[in-house]
């Protein structure tokens, strides 16, 4: 039982995980959002859940971090997933200074993954809280 | 933390839109300036954005890359009585456009309050997870 609880807890810490880089994209295309010749940045980002989760049934993919900047901490594996994932967006109406940044879309783009992001962050929180009540059983 | 280099991205283009600005508010202040006794008149400046890679490359941040000034001929008025007139009685004006001015500051300004926005998001996002499972 612990085991079926632990795999819907790993799935949503990947969705998190996932959010927080989708929003730190979008955050980039907004910041960039008057530089001339920046291309816009997206995240496929059920695609990158999938890949996140593919393999072990929403088993996390546990890497030793021990050749990244801070050795003998266990990282999450997500990174290495967004490499085929991440994809430029098409600018809707190009502009002289080859940048295509939309910003309407950005940041409704920006908004929307807010909330995913709090949504997520409510799923553990009630789940944490479900498994809480289940193990005092008052 | 991936969470946490957003504020750097959106620090970064906070502080060049401030710079740009910056330099809007120096061309606006002087637009009617006139040139001295060398003849040279005040330049419109301009600030040249230029994206940065942040945190090892993964992230992508903007700074100024460079001001430049601008060369066109300054604002020329026929004013013989004025101390500053050159031989043919012509006064030489900065080449300071404040309608483009005005246009740049808008646009600084709103690019500004976006990226606060994006910085205040995130805040509320990390609070929220920094209470997870409370």
């Amino acid at each position: 039982m612990l085991n079926l609880t632990n795999q819907n807890l790993d799935f949503q810490t990947k969705a998190l995980v996932l959010r927080s880089q989708r929003q730190q994209v979008l955050a980039a295309n907004i910041a960039n959002g008057d530089t001339p010749g920046y291309v816009a940045k997206e995240l496929n980002f059920s695609q990158a859940l999938r890949e996140a989760s593919g393999s072990g049934a929403g088993r996390l993919n546990l890497v030793s971090s021990s050749d990244a900047k801070t050795p003998g901490h266990i990282g999450l594996d997500v990174r290495s997933s967004l490499e085929g994932t991440s994809l430029y967006a098409r600018p809707s109406q190009p502009s002289g200074d080859n940048n295509s940044v939309d910003m309407d879309r950005e940041r409704a783009s920006f908004a929307d993954n807010s909330l995913h992001y709090e949504a997520t962050l409510r799923f553990i929180n009630s789940h944490v809280r479900t498994m809480l009540s289940a193990i005092q059983g008052q | 933390m991936s969470m946490l280099s957003i504020f750097h991205i959106s620090g970064s283009a906070v502080s060049a839109q401030s710079q740009r600005l910056n330099v809007v508010a120096s061309n606006l202040a002087n637009a009617d300036a006139v040139a001295g006794p060398d003849g040279q008149s005040y330049k419109a400046r301009q600030v040249m954005f230029q994206t940065v890679p942040m945190n090892s490359g993964t992230s992508q941040g903007v700074q100024v890359s460079r001001i430049v000034e601008s060369t066109e001929p300054g604002r020329k008025q026929h004013l013989p009585s004025h101390p500053n007139a050159d031989a043919q009685g012509f006064v030489t004006y900065s080449n300071v456009n404040p309608v483009e001015e005005m246009v740049n500051m808008i646009s600084a300004s709103r690019a500004y309050q976006s990226n606060v926005e994006v910085m205040n998001t995130t805040k509320n996002l990390l609070m929220k997870t920094l209470q997870m499972g409370q």
